[in-house]
């Protein structure tokens, strides 16, 4: 039983994680339709920026993470204006390779930059070790993570319900053409949008390098669990990625510790079985 | 890839040009005037090949796959495991790997006409990465990490022995991929080949004129992933020697980079792609991997912001007032 609280633990935690990085895929799917495989990309960016940072300037890691949102989310909107924009009414399959395309070439940079090794990130003392909670040792860090993740969510559940520019957001999200019509300058939202969701990957990826890792392939081994959020839960809504994220994140930890020798089975069975029941995300869209 | 411009809604009149035949008689030149590259241009014939069969799915029918490599990879380990116990016979071998691959496509196929492009996407991601799964954990079948070695391979045909220097391998790779290009060409350029333009360019209007869309898409990708699995049979036996490399998400995506580079829907965008393609990989690679991934990642989205339709729908545009009378086949 304990055990099974533990795992359960350390479920939410990934599965916070995992949100955070996803549910700006999630917002440029459901706004722009576009199936950005480089998504990944973003986080590791803003994985190397903390690191980066934390080794050669010495910044501290809690200074660290913010940069990373900001660098992510400056790439991302510089990427957004340039290049992205260019492909909003191409097919699928043109954006799957230009995002393929980007994922490899963020591959290959950070490869030549960084080698290919693991990196390591130095957490400050007071994130380290574990706290005990009646017979419970949870890992403080991983509290940390759904703390941050909890606020960030409120934060961003606010922005969309409660501020113009979230309203502007749903507005477009359910028709361009009518925002468009209001007044609503559609293409700006678009970019701070993307950028916004870039920004909170990169966040992700900071925070995220004690838990996945940080090598440069890691836009492409997690590239299914990001695109499976998003897919499961469904695209265009805060709710259901993290819904989805959560389950994903309990299901891949528990696969992972009680029948170690079945692997990513799990995760991925568990992907088409989800994918066929509910085609088109579990919360469906706004309508 | 932007779907290639229909040019002509009629059947293609199914008659093989001047160049195409051209085309056929470059591998016969390199058999004999170039011995050195035999195994290279084997494994281009066999990229091809596997490349074709993405082009049946993807660029006829539209259906997106990033999944391909499962059924090229199921094909592989079928010829290899057989070779393995003591079926060495090459043929019944391609036949049997086809059949697997077959079977499995036909089973995807179920979940694949049930979605849209992201689930489609989403399930042939998953089913790629479930096989690769299985295979890296089925050490004591496949042998995991270490691929499958040991593959005794018969004679071909009772009389040719598969040689060093390639050269049964070669002809054997030549037969396989002319045969099944001419039977692919037939397919794709009946009534059927047709309703799949069809479905590609309007799904949703097919059934208004009496076309069984899920029944079509179940076809076409059961015949794809049978084709991909001679392809994986045909590289297994060639090389007696199968890696896990041969199931992994890398060789789906790389496959999708060879078909859009040469340009899709038209079978031999996929044959000029795979040439490009690996002679590039074969003279830069050596440099350095992670470089060429640089490139073909510059490379894929030049292709897709400039040059849609790859080399062959390039040379199209180019040529296109010389060519107007003989476009179906889309050759330069």
């Amino acid at each position: 039983m304990l055990n099974f609280i533990g795992v359960l633990f350390d479920g939410v935690a990934y599965g916070s994680l995992l949100f955070l990085i996803s549910v700006g895929l999630s917002v440029t799917m459901g706004l722009m339709n576009f199936i950005n495989l480089a998504h990944g990309a973003f986080a590791m960016l803003g994985g190397f920026v903390c690191v980066s940072l934390g080794l050669r300037f010495g910044v501290p890691f809690l200074l660290a993470l913010p940069l990373a949102f900001l660098a992510s989310a400056a790439v991302g909107f510089v990427l957004e204006r340039t290049l992205y924009r260019r492909l909003y009414r191409a097919s699928p399959l043109d954006q799957v390779l230009f995002s393929i395309g980007l994922t490899f070439m963020s591959v290959a940079a950070a490869t030549f930059l960084y080698g290919p090794s693991q990196q390591p990130v130095s957490l400050p003392e007071w994130l380290r070790g574990q706290v005990h909670v009646g017979p419970l040792d949870l890992g403080v860090y991983r509290l940390f993570l759904i703390a941050v993740v909890v606020v960030v969510t409120l934060a961003l559940g606010a922005l969309i319900e409660r501020t113009r520019f979230g309203a502007q957001i749903r507005a477009s999200v359910d028709n361009q053409q009518a925002s468009a019509g209001l007044g609503i300058n559609v293409s700006r939202v678009f970019s701070l949008t993307f950028a916004l969701g870039s920004g909170l990957a990169g966040l992700g990826g900071g925070l995220g390098i004690d838990l996945l890792g940080l090598d440069p392939t890691f836009p492409i081994k997690y590239m299914v669990y990001f695109l499976l959020v998003v897919a499961v839960g469904g695209a265009g809504t805060i709710r259901g990625p993290l819904l989805a994220a959560i389950v994903l994140g309990i299901f891949d930890v528990a696969g992972k510790y009680y029948v170690p020798e079945v692997g990513a089975f799990v995760i991925y069975g568990l992907m088409v079985i989800l994918l066929l029941l509910f085609p088109n995300g579990l919360i469906g869209r706004r309508s | 890839m932007s779907p290639a411009p229909v040019v002509s809604h009629s059947l293609a009149d199914g008659r093989w040009k001047p160049l195409e035949i051209l085309f056929w008689l470059l591998p016969v030149a390199a058999f004999f005037l170039a011995p050195g590259y035999l195994v290279l241009v084997s494994q281009i014939m066999i990229v091809g090949l596997f490349a074709m069969s993405l082009d049946l799915i993807l660029g006829y029918a539209g259906i997106v796959s990033l999944g391909h490599a499962a059924f090229f990879g199921l094909g592989a380990y079928t010829a290899g495991l057989l070779a393995v116990h003591g079926w060495g016979e090459p043929i019944s071998g391609l036949f049997v790997a086809a059949a697997v691959a077959a079977l499995a496509g036909y089973l995807v196929s179920f979940l694949i006409v049930r979605g849209q492009d992201l689930t489609r996407l989403m399930v042939t991601l998953g089913i790629g990465l479930m096989l690769f799964e299985a295979a890296n954990k089925a050490a004591f079948i496949t042998g995991g990490v270490d691929g499958l070695s040991g593959m005794m391979v018969g004679k071909l045909l009772g009389v040719f022995e598969f040689d060093l220097a390639g050269q049964t391998a070669f002809i054997y790779s030549y037969v396989v991929l002319f045969l099944l290009f001419v039977v692919l060409r037939r397919l794709v350029n009946s009534p059927f080949g047709l309703s799949l333009k069809g479905i590609r360019e309007g799904g949703r209007r097919m059934p208004a004129i009496g076309a069984d869309v899920s029944k079509r898409l179940t076809a076409i990708f059961t015949v794809g992933a049978a084709v991909a699995g001679v392809a994986g049979a045909l590289l297994a036996q060639t090389t007696q020697f199968v890696g896990l490399d041969s199931l992994g998400f890398a060789r789906s995506a790389e496959l999708l980079i060879i078909l859009v580079l040469g340009g899709t829907g038209r079978l031999y965008g996929a044959l000029v792609g795979a040439i490009v393609f690996m002679l590039a990989q074969d003279y830069i690679a050596g440099l350095n991997p992670a470089y060429w991934q640089f490139w073909i990642g510059l490379l894929l989205i030049v292709i897709v912001l400039f040059a849609r339709g790859g080399i062959l729908g390039g040379l199209e545009r180019l040529a296109g007032p010389l060519l107007k009378k003989n476009r179906n086949g889309g050759k330069p």
